[in-house]
């Protein structure tokens, strides 16, 4: 009998060695294509990136200048750019005005469509649509529907308040020639864009809540307000974790509605990052500079995507 | 008061009879609501559309103000032959074609990517799955200046190619493949294998079969991205020969010379195929959408 056993079983262990080796090269040969790719055109560049925000390489090389590395100095230069720091504040005052609005509508149109009602699917097609339009056609249409004196939300603004809301009256309403004017229609037109995107998201999570969850809170004479503030809210805390997150880091990346729209203006006011990432690295070639800014951008999105996690845990975990 | 009676699920429609009346009388305010929303959502691109049939450019600067915004007062194609006649018919066929290629192309290297890593034992193979969950934090924006210095440096500027193989691999897509697969049932592979079925037939015959819902989830949201692509093709494409739409649409809007009424039926242009591929695919496209929920 054991006889029997032993060469079967050496059999069978170098089948599978044999089978090891075959699915090692299977396994490499499925996975390469990617990883090249990926190899050459994120992981080199994003190397090269940390690298030549160090020296001051040019996108067009000078023979007689030969790249050298120059430290911090393009850190400090980038601090002390007038640009660079607009463009700071304005994605902050974006961050902060976008974020939770945009949160706030989203999870309220995912309510509204997630109710039993006629015509819900309708509603549902209606309100993700914009998602579907390109970000440049958006802010190309919204930059007329902004025209001061012969746009249409300033005629709609003028007839429902009789008059009252005009240009002259308030500054702002002169749309791109304003400051506040100008953030406030790059913070419109994102939101028209933006949150059917996040409400498709709440609706998913709205309907994996458990119903048996709202049945239990019922029986215990929970009211509908009390119903949302502490089945609905706690069970989306996953969902609202990921929505705010993507929000974030979205807002900071701000660039195709305001390269359209104003440029960055007026007087800075619209100034992002991005547009300074864009201008230093591509338009004034100053690969070195760009490439600081690249890194200070992607620190800026590691840091946001893990203080906002940790932050979100530990809010849930005191409530 | 709205809000969390609403947020009960679905299948809770069955209403108790007290609660009745108050909701008659919540019902048309529901609706006011909904359709208020629904007309914020939907005019501007009613008024794209029909202000782009209005041949009369001082019309469509009078009429864009206006209720005449929303109900045509013509039906002309004018403003489309006139932006036809600016090669707009270029930009469409640059944007068609680089966007069927990237995800052609991507649908069949990320899935392939992900099924080596999902039923493939491999030395390194946890390494790659660590590098591309890792990978998947790394924004664009931040790489795209070096990247910009190697295609310079490549020679591949204004290209078709400089403009699709970048965006064919994207750690997101194979970690979306990756959870597909990793879900499906090993049975049959198994079987497939004893039948003496090679890797290859099984990823083709079977797993992909298996997975078109995540192949038709990635390949929306890859086609998306690559068709309303501005920031790259911005820095990479000069003269009108690559260039794509997003980019063609910047030159023509900002050309004070052009008419409003163009710029509205180049925006229909660049809009409607893709309403329409939505209003089809809808399913699909609120799916892809919602499967970035798993980034989280």
């Amino acid at each position: 009998m054991a006889t029997a056993i032993e060469p079967m079983s050496r059999d069978r262990l170098s089948d599978r060695r044999r089978r090891r080796g075959r699915e090692l090269l299977q396994g490499w040969g499925f996975a390469a294509p990617a990883i090249v790719l990926l190899a050459v055109f994120l992981v080199l560049p994003f190397i090269l990136a940390i690298y030549s925000s160090f020296t001051d390489q040019r996108l067009v090389p000078n023979p007689n200048l030969p790249t050298k590395w120059v430290g911090l100095r393009n850190y400090r230069r980038l601090f002390a750019d007038e640009g660079f720091r607009s463009g700071l504040i304005f994605n902050g005052i974006f961050v902060f005005v976008v974020v939770p609005l945009q949160t706030a509508f989203a999870l309220g149109l995912a309510v509204l469509v997630n109710q039993k009602l006629r015509f819900r699917n309708a509603f549902r097609t209606i309100y993700f649509a914009p998602v579907a339009v390109t970000m440049v056609v958006v802010a190309v249409m919204w930059t007329s529907f902004f025209n001061p004196s012969a746009g249409l939300v300033n005629t709609v603004l003028d007839t429902i308040s009789f008059g009252f809301l005009t240009p002259e009256r308030f500054g702002f309403l002169n749309w791109a020639l304003d400051r506040h004017g100008a953030r406030a229609a790059i913070i419109i037109l994102s939101i028209w864009q933006g949150v059917g995107f996040q409400m498709v998201i709440y609706l998913a999570g709205l309907q994996s809540i458990p119903g048996s969850l709202y049945e239990a809170a019922r029986i215990d004479g929970a009211n509908p307000w009390q119903q949302f503030r502490h089945v609905t809210i706690p069970q989306l805390r996953n969902t609202t974790i990921f929505v705010v997150l993507s929000t974030t880091i979205l807002a900071f990346a701000l660039f195709d509605q305001v390269e359209i729209m104003t440029q960055g203006g007026p007087q800075d006011a619209t100034q992002t990052m991005i547009l300074r990432l864009i201008t230093f690295g591509f338009r004034q070639g100053q690969v070195g500079m760009g490439s600081a800014l690249g890194v200070f951008y992607f620190v800026l999105v590691v840091v946001v995507a893990f203080t906002q996690r940790r932050l979100l845990r530990e809010e849930r975990a005191v409530a | 008061m709205e809000v969390m009676d609403a947020a009960r699920p679905v299948e809770e429609g069955v209403e108790v009879p007290q609660r009745s009346r108050r909701l008659r009388l919540r019902r048309p305010l529901t609706y006011a609501v909904m359709v208020l929303l629904a007309v914020f959502f939907v005019f501007p691109v009613v008024a794209m559309v029909v202000l782009s049939l209005q041949p009369d450019e001082t019309q469509v600067i009078a009429d864009q103000d206006s209720i005449w915004a929303f109900f045509p007062r013509a039906l002309s194609l004018q403003n489309y032959e006139d932006v036809f006649a600016r090669d707009v018919g270029r930009a469409v066929f640059n944007s068609a074609l680089i966007t069927v290629v990237t995800v052609g192309l991507g649908l069949v290297v990320n899935s392939m990517c992900a099924y080596g890593l999902a039923r493939l034992q491999w030395i390194g193979r946890s390494v790659v799955i660590g590098a591309v969950v890792a990978l998947m934090i790394v924004p664009f924006q931040s790489v795209s200046v070096p990247l910009l210095l190697i295609v310079n440096r490549l020679g591949w500027l204004d290209t078709y190619h400089v403009q699709i193989i970048p965006f064919v691999a994207n750690p997101f897509f194979i970690f979306l493949f990756y959870q597909a697969f990793i879900g499906l049932p090993k049975e049959i592979e198994e079987a497939a294998l004893i039948d003496g079925a090679g890797r290859w037939t099984i990823y083709r015959r079977i797993i992909a079969p298996l997975s078109r819902p995540t192949f038709a989830t990635v390949g929306i949201l890859q086609a998306l991205f690559v068709w309303g692509s501005f920031f790259w093709p911005l820095m990479v494409t000069r003269g009108p020969d690559v260039r794509p739409l997003p980019v063609a649409m910047q030159v023509l809007f900002s050309d004070p010379n052009v008419p409003l009424g163009d710029v509205f039926a180049f925006a229909a242009v660049m809009t409607l195929p893709i309403l329409a591929l939505y209003l089809a695919f809808q399913k699909w496209f609120v799916q892809s959408v919602a499967s970035q929920g798993l980034k989280g």
